[in-house]
């Protein structure tokens, strides 16, 4: 085997069943391509002592029952992870090494995989182009002056440079989503509640859901299969039967009913999105799926609403970093009060506050009912543009981003610009629906483009069936030069 | 509506955040520009619409209130940044 790393996860597995590589072969293998990608910046932590020694212990006695038996992952280092240092892309958790483990990194643990490392993001998940973590800019493996996208930077770029063989992100507002369409990788947010929280340093907790980030449908699959279920510690937590999404997956999508939204036909939309758009919609139209025109009203409004909710939560949930308890803890600052307000200060960066001061704001007495009540509203009217449509359709196709990857430093004067990259990822979350970006092609600079699939909540097996029969038929494939090494 | 530097000052003195005099002026046009596009959600009229407070079909359960955990003052004090045997630290509050 030339190289045992360029492959999908799903080809990765049956090379280990078939003891074509070993897991400790295999590790190995991934750690040499993640200290020649130093480059990327894709990593905040290694763990590869601790791999290879659970690699170790697999080859010694294996188990080829398991859903990922033997296979090395990096994770966001949004998961809490036992014993491992857990960032979340900011100084104030600089120091912080959980006792616990999150739920959806222990559910892929007990299927058998291991902790690679922990990948770079934008501080506490808020950002569109990862330049918002302490630990800095990850590079975009498709180009060295390209931002890999965000929140979920680190693990798109270690995915698509082969420095993980598939990887999981969290998507508050498209953070998975959007930076699958900037690496031309697959990325999955998960129907609200079906992927713990539990042990994911959180955002805004309404929006956010865990999710898988791979090469392929099938591989989503079978990550989707692994890190989902039921658990009792987080109260949103869905109590419904495990699904085999990877076993189900089925090409034939003769019939299905395929919404198309004018609402997503933006402004200075580059003509190569509405381009790809019409070619994803040709294909499944050729695939026997029957295209519906569809209108979802409030869409333009997602934003602006996005805005209020995901501050205002963040706001709250932010409030617990202090400088007692654990994290950083500033050295200046006479007494309590100003002991917060100074580790606060040095411990967040820009944007962590803009967001912070803006659900202050919000929520502060005599504004709660012009901003978060007012946003609430608009939020009903938003799910239930959706809850109409799908009374009448199967899924719902869409461009992922309105643009590919842009250059770094580009839009970091601007934070409204910034916000707007997020634009057709948003409504789903506000929505607690299930999307799935999937890679389509190329714009006229050869930077990968996404589609988006939106189910109805819990139909995730349908949007991958549809996407794993559009990836057969899609011919796209990820050239990236490794430069880096 | 905008929000000028006084405005910014307290919303942070709320937030626990102390902010540089030099990037008040930064931070109250980025704030701004934020509130201006935010503005537009006042163009719809939602009098008659019902705020969304689940976006799940279920109510949210609730456990028996039981210990289910305990015994780990070592573990959650390993993370503390000054410790002192039993407890967490603080600049003294009361004199």
């Amino acid at each position: 085997m030339a190289n045992i790393t360029n492959q999908s996860l799903n080809e990765i597995i049956d090379n280990v069943k078939t003891k074509k590589v070993s897991s400790t072969e295999l590790t190995k293998a991934y750690i040499k391509n993640i200290e020649s990608a130093k480059k990327l910046n894709a990593f905040v932590t290694t763990t590869f002592d601790q791999a290879l020694d659970k690699a170790k212990q697999f080859d010694i006695k294996p188990n080829f029952d398991q859903l990922l038996p033997g296979i090395p992952l990096a994770v966001k280092d949004l998961f809490c992870t036992k014993n491992t240092k857990t960032t979340a892309g900011s100084n104030i958790l600089n120091n912080f090494i959980p006792s616990y483990e999150s739920t959806v990194t222990k559910n892929l643990w007990d299927n058998g995989s291991f902790l690679l490392g922990k990948l770079n993001c934008d501080e506490f998940a808020m950002g569109s182009s990862n330049e918002t973590s302490h630990y800095g800019n990850v590079i975009n493996p498709v180009g060295d002056q390209l931002v890999p996208g965000g929140s979920s930077g680190g693990s798109s770029s270690a995915l698509a440079a082969d420095l993980t063989p598939a990887t999981i992100g969290t998507d508050t507002g498209g953070s998975i989503r959007q930076p699958a369409s900037f690496t031309g990788t697959v990325g999955l947010k998960p129907t609200y509640g079906l992927c713990s929280r539990w042990g994911i340093v959180a955002f805004a907790s309404s929006l956010d859901q865990a999710g898988p980030m791979t090469k392929t449908i099938k591989d989503c699959a079978i990550m989707l299969e692994s890190m989902s279920g039921f658990d009792e510690k987080d109260s949103t937590s869905i109590n419904k039967k495990k699904e085999q999404y990877s076993k189900n997956l089925k090409d034939n999508i003769k019939g299905l009913k395929i919404g198309i939204p004018k609402e997503y036909r933006v402004d200075n939309m580059p003509k190569e999105v509405d381009e790809l758009w019409g070619k994803g919609k040709k294909i499944l139209k050729d695939l026997g799926a029957q295209l519906i025109d569809i209108s979802l009203p409030h869409t333009k409004y997602a934003l602006p609403t996005y805005y209020i909710v995901a501050p205002a939560e963040a706001s709250s949930n932010l409030a617990r970093y202090d400088g007692v308890r654990y994290g950083y803890r500033s050295k200046q600052g006479k007494d309590l009060i100003e002991m917060y307000e100074k580790t606060r200060s040095e411990g967040f960066g820009d944007e962590v506050k803009r967001r912070i001061l803006i659900g202050t704001y919000v929520l502060s007495s005599g504004y709660y009912d012009a901003f978060y009540l007012k946003a609430q509203k608009v939020r009903q009217l938003i799910k239930k543009d959706f809850d109409d449509s799908f009374k009448k359709i199967d899924a719902i196709l869409t461009p992922s981003t309105p643009s590919s990857a842009f250059k770094i430093g580009e839009k970091t004067n601007d934070p409204v610009s910034m916000y707007l990259n997020d634009i057709f990822t948003v409504p789903v979350n506000l929505a607690g629906l299930p999307a799935l970006s999937m890679p389509a092609g190329v714009d006229k600079q050869g930077h990968p483009l996404g589609l988006q699939l939106i189910g109805k909540a819990l139909d995730e097996q349908k949007i991958l069936n549809i996407g794993y029969a559009f990836e057969k038929n899609c011919g796209f494939k990820n050239e990236i030069k490794k430069w880096w090494s | 509506m905008s929000l000028d530097k006084e405005k910014i000052k307290h919303v942070a003195k709320l937030a626990r955040i102390s902010v540089d005099e030099a990037k008040v002026e930064s931070l109250t046009k980025d704030l701004n520009s934020i509130f201006k596009f935010i503005e537009q959600l006042n163009e719809l009229n939602t009098d008659k619409v019902e705020p969304l407070t689940s976006i799940l079909n279920q109510s949210l359960r609730s456990r028996k209130d039981e210990i289910s955990d305990g015994k780990i003052r070592e573990k959650i004090l390993k993370n503390s940044p000054k410790e002192n045997e039993e407890f967490f630290v603080v600049p003294k509050v009361v004199e």
